[in-house]
């Protein structure tokens, strides 16, 4: 009965208010898609690390079949000795920067590459002896780069040495900047948010006020009187975050999926699953908006 | 029933206050007609016993409660026990009449069969038998308030209060609130109900309590409306009616030849 007449309160209240309960919805729409969308950025973030970035820091790209520009590989591709060589001195001279050595032979690198590339790259079809041996290594300190690179490099065998951190660094520094950004939008987006709820119970209270009256002198309950108000606002705002994460999927679903991940498919991307995580937080958030936002107005518009 | 001790009421500070020192002992079943001038505290008087308003000081029981030091979140306790009409009915427009008398019950909770039971009962006592499917624009005047009323008495109060309900209504249509004012009073409901109408205090001859400028200035068992001020005072062969200073008038002056 109580739970039957307070929906039907609150419906009645959502359909008086349409157009501001509309840019409730609207409105925590757009800033919860800013939020989900910085959520789903590190999450990105998160992914492209736990791929490459912790387990490769420096690739050491040995001299190959045939010539190359490195002066270091005028004698042709590099020997066992010189790799055997190049060990010796990570162990001895690097001891203290190298944590972890291994060696990528042509034959996994190659597997590696067709594993990636199923279909060849980018029309061509390579085979084991295109491709380049190299020695990966793991630094006990990464901001240890430089002098790594400084002491290999030139060595005889070694064609060049690669900081792979140098090519996630700017993409890691841009979706940084495009979390911040979108940061900063959701704040003022859901600033907006709940100075709208806050109108939007307030217009509601006062289109009301003749209903809330009568309840007050016939000894309705506090709770009861502003439970309506409570629920509407929390209804738009829970519809709000329903629709971002909606958006939030459809765009993964489309951008990413589809798209992003055909054209340049070495990356691992958020997927929907990311979205499915990210979703529950969004409508916790519109519960707390609305939450907050009525705090602060019933008390004052409906007290006893 | 009601009971006032030494109550005073200053809405703002220096202000003269509303109620000054009252002190009235209501009985359980007694009907009490408040009288006085306007702004003489009446509807002040009602207030502090709904708990719309404390008292500045002294002390309001209500029910056997001391009502001024209730906190909050027993106020809807005691508001249950009391009726409450005004003058202007403040019924919801948007609901017929059945719905504006269940609406009362719908919010404190009353099981819906309690509320299908009760309402036409109350309808039918307050002579709206019939007319639940009505809009309250529908209604005459002297409808809207039997079911202004119906919606007060709908949860069995122990004590209605009417303010003025008889202000809007014309005299047959009052005589007629009047009866059933007096209908619900002897099914031992205490009626207190504030009123200019004069004719209505000399008929019923009820208790009559009478405020003026927030003092109790007489408090009859069985007392008539009191003496009103003439509408039009005897101003005498005055040129202007109710000009700044009219009371103490210099009578005019022949003019002096020159
Ligand atoms: N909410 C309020 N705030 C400030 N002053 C008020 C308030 N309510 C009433 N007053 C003042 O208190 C005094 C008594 O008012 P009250 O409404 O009780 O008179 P009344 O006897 O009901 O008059 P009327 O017959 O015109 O209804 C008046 O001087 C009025 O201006
Ligand atoms: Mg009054």
């Amino acid at each position: 009965m109580r739970f039957q007449f307070v929906l039907g309160e609150v419906f009645s209240g959502l359909r008086r208010n349409t157009t501001m309960v509309v840019a409730v919805v609207l409105v925590t729409f757009v800033s919860l898609t800013f939020v989900g969308a910085g959520a789903l950025l590190q999450a990105q973030i998160g992914k492209l690390k736990d791929d490459w970035y912790d387990k490769v820091e420096v690739s050491v790209f040995l001299c190959p079949q045939g010539t190359t520009a490195a002066p270091s590989c005028a004698g042709g591709e590099a020997t066992e000795d010189q790799i055997e060589a190049l060990r010796e001195v990570i162990r001895t001279e690097l001891s203290g920067e190298v944590s972890k050595v291994w060696f990528e032979s042509k034959q996994q690198a190659f597997a590696a590459f067709e594993e990636r590339y199923p279909d060849g790259f980018q029309g061509t079809q390579l085979t084991e002896e295109d491709m380049q041996a190299s020695l990966r290594l793991k630094l006990t300190d990464a901001e240890q780069v430089a002098v790594v690179s400084d002491v290999l490099s030139g060595r005889d065998g070694v064609e060049v040495v690669a900081d792979q951190r140098a090519v996630f660094e700017p993409l890691f520094r841009t979706l940084n900047v495009a979390t911040l950004l979108a940061a900063g939008l959701a704040g003022v987006m859901l600033l907006a948010a709940v100075l709208l709820i806050t109108t939007t119970i307030r217009l509601s209270a006062v289109s009301r006020r003749k209903e809330t009256e009568i309840m007050r002198l016939v000894g309705a309950s506090n709770l009861f009187i502003q439970l309506p108000f409570l629920l509407e606002g929390a209804l738009a705002a829970v519809l709000g975050s329903l629709l971002a994460g909606g958006g939030l999927w459809l765009a993964v679903r489309f951008m990413v999926t589809d798209w992003l991940e055909r054209s340049v498919d070495w990356v691992a991307y958020v997927s929907e699953v990311d979205v499915f995580r990210v979703a529950p937080l969004l409508v916790v958030v519109a519960v707390a908006l609305a939450a907050l936002s009525s705090f602060f107005t019933l008390n004052r518009y409906t007290r006893i | 029933m009601i009971r006032f001790e030494n109550v005073s009421k200053v809405y703002a500070r220096g202000a003269r206050p509303a109620l000054d020192r009252v002190s009235v002992d209501v009985e359980r079943g007694e009907f009490v007609f408040l009288v006085g001038a306007s702004g003489s505290g009446k509807s002040t008087f009602l207030s502090l016993v709904l708990r719309e308003q404390r008292p500045t000081r002294g002390r309001v029981y209500v029910a056997g409660r001391d009502v001024a030091n209730l906190s909050g979140w027993r106020v809807p306790t005691l508001r249950r026990q009391l009726g409450v009409v005004f003058q202007d009915f403040r019924l919801l427009q948007n609901k017929t009449v059945h719905e504006n008398v269940a609406f009362a019950l719908q919010v404190i909770g009353k099981p819906r069969h309690v509320i299908r039971d009760t309402v036409p009962e109350v309808l039918e006592m307050v002579g709206l038998a019939g007319k639940g499917k009505r809009m309250p624009t529908e209604l005459s005047g002297g409808e809207q308030q039997r079911a202004a009323i119906a919606r007060a008495i709908v949860n069995r109060p122990q004590i209605l209060l009417a303010d003025e309900p008889t202000g809007n209504l014309d005299p047959t249509t009052s005589l007629g609130i009047m009866r059933l004012l007096d209908r619900i009073n002897r099914t031992g409901t205490t009626v207190v109900m504030a009123t200019h109408d004069d004719e209505i205090v000399n008929e019923m001859r009820r208790r009559v309590v009478e405020l003026s400028d927030g003092v109790v200035v007489r408090d009859e068992a069985r007392g008539g409306y009191g003496e009103r001020e003439a509408i039009l005072p005897d101003v005498g062969a005055s040129p202007v009616l109710d000009a700044p200073g009219s009371g103490t008038r210099v009578p005019a002056q022949p003019v002096r030849g020159s």
